[in-house]
């Protein structure tokens, strides 16, 4: 560990969370639709869509027709997205002429971009077409990015509403997040991309000659428009099979800076916009800071494991130095394990350090992360949207020992917010922990899952934990390209996705309509650094009690195993 | 303070009686509610099948039949949680229904005015009887012809017999109650079946309890841990088989019930029924847990001034002599004016003399007193040729033969002071002579003011009710130190400002008496009725206070507070135990198979089984303790909420984590020094 190390850290999750407040108060005026700088150029352009499309921009949802229209686009976006990578190879702008993928293939991938989790099952650079690429992919990338905002905007509004109705129009939300955010953002951080290094071209790969003689193929393509928008909304699918450890993704230590902030800034503003939008600005910031501490804990336990020497080996007199297996060299172990903890804490999934070969702590921290809801700073919205969750959970149990029926944000916490916040965390832990027991007593599905013993269980346990977190990082060693594991992984994809948006359009739905009730003495406050504590509390230990046992068996074992190791040594 | 409704019989019939409930409410149907101890059943019974398994398989039983017992109790003490708290409630309905026999009621025919005797279970509403001294009143009704004593202990738990008659506010009588004295007329207003009597039984037996909504929002979050837990625990299976971990079903279950949430899902409906107790405690009877519930969250207070804040009646607080008067001459010519005086204000006069300057004096023989008259406007005494008189200061002035120009400019400065200040002077004078002023003033009751300092502090708003024109009761809002009052306040203006309150997102509290208050006590979130009140207020309000005392209204929030935090602090306590639990537990399963992880037993349990063990008797074994906590309530402090919440936090959540760690050690400890394990 080396004070670089930690200032690397340090300076990344500022910059994140620092970001994140102009980015926030910016998102709040789009989702509010109030006027920003960029209407002169935007305003005709939105116009066009709701002309075309026939959506009236005044005309607020209720949450069961918000929620209808949510899951409507993302059906839509699912089948076209599946028909495009069925039948690629019939389609233009596949100068590779690459095949149509299988059913199976093609059902995860698109179940994987729509739902923002983006777990490639598929190989970027010898499976996917350009049309793929770019009409399928980034497409989505800017989608299920804005329709994830989309609930978050909605949720901001129920804490908004004083017995109301309207949880806002998910088509207007859907176009002006777009519109707004996420492409002049995109724009502009691709042309910075391009000039740092990252291909942005159609033309056909290279065919390079080595010195040694050998021909080597180099892919290229679109790569610059696509990685800008794969970490900024939170999507993590690589344009090539290696991700930001590719060096045309990722080709200096500033892109790698550029990727780590763009994949957290967002998740954070949301925060910062819901605080805003639902006129709770301290109770967000609040939000925010339970997220950095825990974000930033879970970066320096990274960092600490990976930089300690491997036991065994110390023991033997064979090394000394840090175990930088599976690291990204080029920038060293602090940048991979703050690039670890940002992607798993923000349901990402870009990698640019192979998780597979971390220490069992790093490799056991960044699954915790998932496993904690993806709510540090999370997904684009999802993450926002988990949190609330946490925090409704935190509120309900903590608000009851000052005396009151709990309140957050001036609503009252009851039944239906309790069962809704129960179901939406039982279908996560149910997705993570069920298709992980099965799928490791399968032959069919071990088939495929390199690593025997301990290990194997964290493969496993992470693969499903990564497509129910919606986050799409992968412990390599488990080739996932199988009929089984396709269909199993684009189930738990779904679930994570739907089973947890659709309770919190619920809650939002409940919340909307409660009377929005004037905070006094006696109500619980939760702005302060004891709701902050409190909410990292409830995350940890509800977290922890989940998968605890899970983890013992992976990569906590583990651990006592390499440190026994050395003791029979 | 009598009590009608304390329990009768014996601590240990009581607790016998819950054995024995606690027995039968091991059928699992009567579980259905409580999913957290019917989980726990349902292990318990698949724990006692692999009991009869290992003798079959003659296996070393002693293991299994332990954590099977073990189990039995857990639900066992859950249950008896449940049935002590409801123990009380139903002796203090064995005594409450004593007063419910059938008698018979002397119905008049209203068509001959001739009366017959009629058993008064077939008694109807509308029905007109006549009740004599001696009878026992036998319906609800109301007074419509007579005044009479009734002696009202059978549900105040008050021997002093109480005033009713016809008309105005004190018209309703109570079936079960005796008239000691002369006759009345009463209109019955409740049937049989459904009278306050039987109202009240059923309350305290807690016979139609209803679920209130925080509970069930509790129960739901519970349910939704035990699931989850069942998920952790079920996918163990796959796991465990994979790392080739043989695991007991036996002690999966062990982890399972050890993990839900079995302390707040045992103790939940006991805090529940203990809260009503409570208020029982303090003679306030709710017709709903709701209703208690409700109290917990009240934003906003309105109290009767009189009454509530103060006495009720003015009181004599100072006497401002005359110019040329000595001090202590003024007040004799103010005691000896009032020695006579039978009144409130003329005993707080005596009272002032004594208490303040140590002067008391006996009405000296041959005194003759005057009366007060609408004419004079003053009362006195005179004795031996002297004459002393108080009263209207404008009728002594004009007894003393002063005109306005001529009083002394002190006295009608303090005059001025006293009427400004909502107090009301009067002057006292000797033989005619102009003596000096006596203060009156409405006083507030000692302690007033740091209660709602208190309630402050908990976040809740008092607001004033009162008749008095406006100066008065801003003099005394500001002494009694009230957020806020309401002057001149008809009914109309109090539904009003209840309504606005609610307008603006806040739960209000109130009580009364009259029929006028029926409709704001309706509207009201919380409405306590006092029993004295009429038959519409009691049935308006959802509490009743058998006291009639009007400040009730605080101590019914508390108990409605108190009750929230103990749920709240019971849960808390409850998933916070899990942590040892976990690390008490997963290395005794998996050590066996991955011998590194015997680095998690940080507790250095002794063996496997007898980590399990531990685990499961500390988990049954906290029920049981925490039992007077549930039926006492977790102690309430006015102390804001940031405060409140850090110190439960403190208690019950770190306190929640440490605990179980001590606690499992030591169980064993002992497991193992007698060899059980």
């Amino acid at each position: 560990m080396t004070f670089q190390g930690w200032a690397e850290i340090a300076l990344t999750i500022g910059l994140a969370v620092g970001l994140a407040w102009p980015l926030g108060i910016y998102m709040a005026r789009v989702w509010q639709g109030e006027s920003t700088w960029l209407d002169p150029v935007l305003r005709p352009i939105e116009s066009i869509f709701y002309g075309l499309s026939g959506v009236d921009r005044n005309k607020g949802q209720g949450w069961l027709t918000y929620t209808f229209s949510f899951l409507a686009f993302s059906a839509a976006a699912f089948f076209i997205l599946y028909a495009l990578l069925r039948f690629q190879n019939l389609l233009p702008l596949n100068p590779q002429g690459f095949a149509g993928m299988s059913p199976d293939l093609a059902f995860n991938t698109a179940i994987s971009f729509v739902t923002n989790t983006n777990w490639q099952s598929y190989s970027g650079e010898s499976a996917a077409s350009y049309l793929s690429q770019m009409a399928g992919f980034t497409v989505q990338n800017f989608a299920s990015a804005a329709a994830g905002i989309a609930i978050a905007a909605a949720l901001a509004r129920a804490f908004a509403a004083n017995r109301g109705e309207s949880v806002g129009n998910f088509w207007v939300d859907l176009t002006r997040i777009t519109l707004y955010v996420l492409l002049p953002v995109s724009i502009v951080g691709g042309l910075v991309l391009a000039a740092l290094g990252v291909p942005q071209t159609l033309s056909h790969y290279i065919d390079a000659h080595t010195i040694e003689g050998a021909k080597q193929t180099i892919a290229l393509g679109p790569v610059a428009s696509q990685e800008i928008i794969k970490q900024f909304g939170t999507n993590g699918g690589g344009f090539f099979n290696a991700n930001s450890a590719h060096p045309f993704e990722n080709p200096t230590p500033l892109t790698n800076m550029i990727a780590m902030v763009a994949m957290n800034v967002l998740g954070f503003a949301c925060v910062v916009a819901f605080g805003r939008v639902a006129g709770a600005r301290r109770e967000a910031r609040a939000l925010v800071i339970a997220m950095t501490v825990l974000l930033a804990g879970a970066a320096s336990a990274i960092y600490w494991a990976e930089t300690q020497p491997t036991p065994a080996l110390v023991a033997a007199h064979v090394v000394t130095t840090p175990n930088m297996e599976g690291k990204e060299v080029r920038f060293g172990a602090a940048a991979s394990a703050v690039f670890t903890a940002m992607t798993t804490g923000a349901s990402c999934g870009a990698v640019n350090a192979m998780h597979e070969s971390y220490t069992p702590i790093g490799g056991g921290m960044a699954m915790f992360l998932i496993q904690l809801a993806e709510i540090l700073p999370g997904g684009v919205g999802s993450g926002l949207y988990g949190m609330m969750v946490m925090a409704l959970i935190a509120v309900f149990v903590a608000g009851l020992m000052v005396g009151r029926t709990p309140e957050y944000l001036g609503k009252k916490i009851e039944a239906r917010e309790m069962k809704l916040c129960m179901l939406a965390s039982l279908i996560l832990t149910a997705s993570i922990l069920g298709f992980a027991a099965v799928a490791i007593v399968l032959p069919l599905a071990m088939k495929t899952v390199s690593a025997s013993g301990v290990h194997g269980l964290s493969e496993v346990l992470y693969a499903y934990t990564s497509a129910t977190g919606n986050n799409g990082s992968a412990f390599a060693g488990l080739t996932a390209a199988n009929p089984f594991w396709d269909t199993t992984m684009g189930i738990a994809m779904w679930l994570g996705r739907f089973g947890y948006a659709v309770p919190v359009m619920a809650i939002a739905g409940g919340i909307v309509a409660k009377p929005k009730l004037a905070p006094t003495a006696g109500t619980l406050p939760t702005h302060g650094g004891l709701f902050v504590g409190l909410v990292i509390g409830v995350i940890l230990i509800l977290g922890g009690l989940q998968y605890f046992p899970a983890q013992a068996l992976g990569p906590i074992v583990e651990h006592f195993q390499m440190l026994q190791l050395t003791a029979a040594h | 303070m009598p009590s009608a409704i304390s329990a009768s019989g014996s601590q240990g019939a009581i607790l016998r009686r819950a054995f024995i409930d606690a027995l039968v409410k091991l059928d699992p149907r009567k579980l259905t509610g409580n999913p957290v101890i019917l989980a726990t059943e349902v292990v318990a019974v698949l724990a006692t099948i692999s009991v009869v398994d290992a003798f079959v398989r003659h296996a070393s039983p002693l293991f299994a039949i332990q954590i099977a017992l073990w189990l039995w109790a857990t639900v066992l003490f859950a249950n008896l949680a449940e049935s002590v708290a409801e123990g009380r409630g139903k002796a203090a309905a064995d005594s409450l229904r004593a007063a419910r026999v059938t008698t018979n009621a002397k119905l008049i025919n209203e068509a001959n005015g001739q009366v017959t005797m009629t058993p008064s279970h077939k008694l109807g509403k509308g029905d007109l009887l006549l009740v004599e001294a001696g009878d026992v009143i036998p319906a609800d009704g109301d007074i419509v012809e007579g005044v009479a004593s009734v002696n009202e202990s059978a549900i105040t738990g008050e021997s002093a017999p109480v005033i009713r008659e016809s008309g105005g506010d004190r018209s309703a009588v109570t079936g079960g109650t005796t008239v000691v004295s002369d006759w009345i007329k009463v209109r019955v207003t409740a049937g049989a079946g459904d009278s306050f009597l039987d109202r009240m039984i059923a309350m305290v037996e807690g016979a139609n309890r209803r679920k209130t909504p925080n509970e069930i929002a509790l129960a739901v979050l519970l349910a939704g841990l035990t699931l989850v837990f069942l998920v952790a625990v079920v996918t163990l299976l796959g796991l465990g088989k994979y790392s080739g971990v043989a695991l007991d079903p036996m002690v999966l279950g062990a982890l399972f019930v050890c993990l839900i949430p079995t302390t707040i899902g045992g103790l939940l409906s006991a805090v529940g029924i203990a809260g009503m107790d409570r208020l029982l405690k303090v003679n306030v009877l709710a017709t709903s847990g709701r209703a208690v519930e409700a109290a917990g969250d009240v934003d906003t207070l309105l109290l009767d001034k009189t009454g509530t804040i103060t006495f009720g009646n003015r009181m004599a607080t100072e006497v401002i002599a005359a110019p040329g008067v000595a001090e202590d001459r003024a007040l004799r010519a103010a005691l000896m004016a009032s020695l006579a005086d039978e009144t409130p204000e003329g005993r707080s006069i005596l009272e002032l003399a004594r208490e303040k300057h140590g002067l008391s004096l006996e009405t000296p023989d041959g005194a003759t007193a005057v009366a007060f008259s609408a004419t004079t406007r003053m009362s006195g005494l005179d004795v031996a040729g002297t004459s002393w008189r108080k009263g209207a200061v404008d009728a002594v002035y004009k007894a003393a033969g002063l005109e306005p120009k001529d009083v002394p400019a002190e006295v009608a400065a303090a005059v001025d002071r006293i009427a400004r200040s909502g107090g009301t002077p009067l002057a006292v004078s000797e033989n005619g002579k102009l003596m000096g002023v006596i203060h009156l003033k409405d006083v507030v009751k000692p302690g007033v003011k740091e209660r709602f300092a208190d309630l402050r502090r908990m976040g809740l708003r008092t607001v004033m009710i009162t008749g008095d024109n406006p100066v008065t009761a801003a003099t005394i809002a500001s002494e009694a130190g009230v957020d806020d009052f309401l002057a001149e306040a008809t009914p109309e203006d109090k539904l009003r400002l209840i309504r606005e309150e609610q307008a603006k997102g806040r739960l209000v509290a109130m009580c009364g008496d009259g029929s006028n208050d029926a409709p704001a006590l309706a509207q009201a979130d919380v409405g306590v009725a006092m029993q004295t009140g009429t038959q519409a207020a009691r049935e308006a309000g959802n509490m009743v206070d058998l006291d009639s005392d009007p400040t009730k209204l605080i101590e019914i929030v508390e108990v409605g507070k108190q009750m929230l935090i103990t749920r709240g602090a019971l849960t808390t306590f409850s998933i916070a135990n899990d942590v040892a639990k976990y690390f008490a537990i997963i290395p005794a399963m998996f050590v066996v198979a991955l011998p590194s992880l015997a680095a998690i037993n940080i507790m250095h349990l002794s063996n496997p089984h007898s980590a399990i063990l531990s685990a499961v008797i500390f988990n049954a074994l906290v029920i049981i303790a925490l039992i007077p906590l549930a039926l006492r309530g977790v102690r309430y402090q006015a102390i804001g909420a940031a405060r409140l919440l850090s110190r439960n936090l403190m208690i019950y959540g770190l306190g929640g984590v440490i605990a179980p760690f001590i606690g499992i050690k030591i169980i064993d400890v002992l497991i193992h020094a007698i060899n059980l394990a």
